[in-house]
């Protein structure tokens, strides 16, 4: 087999709020970067090839599939996870509670990506009706809840930041 | 990781045009959301990368002084749909491209990488086609603009050459002007699927509203590359609004397509639903022109 140079580069973001940097494999996806060099696990390596949305993160506020996004393109980047959702003394988000109220965990492996696309939703600040929040949820596959605590769990929250409910 | 034998991150679209005649053999990568998965399935696998993902200067939606639509190659799909110039002008190309696998999908693919892999299932490109969409490619030797027509050559191959990239899709005046467009995805789910056929469907009435003046209508997955059924188009073109030109219009859809047997569907079920996509397809955007049938 023909061998090559090993390709490293050092990349710049900012990852919960944090400005970080790391030199990278260029061969890394996103997913690689975050769970092995900084212990995001709540990015799950489902499907790695942008079909089951277990990867998801936000970057600049946009939903990604962290798998099939290389780790060097975040260069510049404001990257969130899971775990930039919770509070300065652990305690979880609104929308994280509306997951737990509504039952809409079971294993919990779809749960960090579906809660930020769920995130993306949120921020928005529109109001949606089902059928567009059913659409906006479809990029996650859920082999438990079977979808409606998931999606009553996002309703719910957006209700409640609307000022509906 | 990806097996990747060697990647190279372009800076600008000349730095990519030099990128590509210093490394002739390696693939251009964008979104990645093809790529990088086929990378993953082993059909790319161990080859070397040129990456256009971070120019920006590719993306986004804007008119040229003659009127033009311009949509940067990079503009993602859900970019596309949110753009008010392309809800303005080309709605329904919004709407094809919001119907692209899942939102994580629309946020990282893009029109550009949609079309030049050449398949014709890509939900934009029964509409560009629709549209008589150009396609501008930047070389070593400046611009050169084709027909997307001309542009597809066979299944899963377009006119790239040598040093070129593919820096945006046009959408002239002339083509989009009193134009009202819809599209219909027929897959076997709603999300994350390939289309088992799509249909892209405008026209363009009289002022009053009662006569066709132009209609276009190009299928996905009826060919081995995205076609316009020129029949159909004939039909329809002069002909007074009605509910029997739309029966006609969708029934002469079958002339000029040639869909085959695939695991996705058979031949006759394509034929089946082309005609019946294209009838509702035209029916609606009748409909969205404002004429009455």
């Amino acid at each position: 087999m023909e061998k090559h140079e090993m390709q490293y580069q050092t990349v710049h973001f900012n990852l919960n709020g944090k400005d970080v940097e790391r030199t990278v494999d260029v061969r890394a996806s996103l997913t690689d970067m975050l769970r092995n060099d900084f212990r995001m696990t709540s990015v799950k390596k489902g499907c790695e090839v942008g079909e089951c949305g277990a990867c998801n993160v936000l970057i600049d506020g946009e939903a990604f599939n962290s798998c099939i996004y290389l780790a060097v393109w975040a260069e510049g980047k404001r990257v969130r996870t899971l775990e930039g959702l919770l509070g300065p003394n652990g305690e979880l988000s609104d929308i994280q509670e509306a997951f737990v109220e509504e039952a809409a965990i079971q294993c919990g492996f779809c749960t960090p990506g579906f809660i930020l696309t769920a995130v993306e939703i949120l921020e928005s600040g529109r109001d949606y009706t089902d059928d567009e929040l059913r659409k906006l949820l479809s990029g996650h596959l859920c082999r438990c809840t079977g979808y409606e605590n998931i999606l009553r769990a996002v309703r719910k929250t957006m209700n409640r930041r609307l000022g509906k409910a | 990781m990806y097996d990747i034998k060697a990647l190279y991150q372009a800076k600008s679209t000349a730095d990519a045009v030099a990128l590509r005649q210093a490394h002739p053999e390696a693939h251009i990568i964008a979104g990645g959301s093809d790529v990088l998965v086929q990378m993953r399935e082993g059909k790319r696998a161990g080859v070397e990368l040129i990456s256009i993902q971070t120019l920006d200067e590719l993306r986004g939606v804007s008119l040229e002084p003659d009127g033009t639509l311009r949509i940067g190659s990079l503009t993602s799909f859900s970019h596309i749909t949110r753009d008010p110039l392309i809800q303005k002008y080309v709605n329904v190309l919004g709407e094809a491209v919001d119907q692209v696998g899942g939102p994580q999908i629309r946020n990282i693919g893009t029109i550009g990488g949609n079309t030049c892999n050449g398949v014709t299932s890509a939900d934009s490109a029964s509409t560009l086609f629709a549209w008589d969409a150009v396609v501008e490619l930047t070389g070593p030797d400046g611009v050169r603009r084709l027909p997307v027509q001309e542009f597809y050559l066979g299944a899963g191959k377009v006119d790239i050459r040598a040093g070129e990239i593919q820096t945006a899709i046009l959408i002239p005046k002339e083509s989009y002007e009193g134009c009202f467009g819809h599209y219909i995805k027929y897959a076997m789910r709603n999300a994350m699927d390939i289309a088992t056929l799509g249909t892209s469907v405008n026209v363009r009435l009289s002022a009053d509203k009662k006569t066709v003046e132009r209609a276009r209508v190009a299928f996905g997955v009826a060919g081995p590359i995205p076609l316009r059924a020129a029949h159909a188009e004939a039909l329809a073109a002069g002909q007074p609004v009605s509910a029997e030109l739309a029966e006609r219009f969708g029934q002469a859809v079958r002339e000029d397509i040639n869909p085959r047997d695939s695991w996705r569907a058979a031949k006759d079920f394509r034929m089946h639903i082309a005609a019946e996509s294209a009838k509702r397809a035209f029916t609606e955007s009748v409909r969205l022109a404002g004429g009455d049938l």
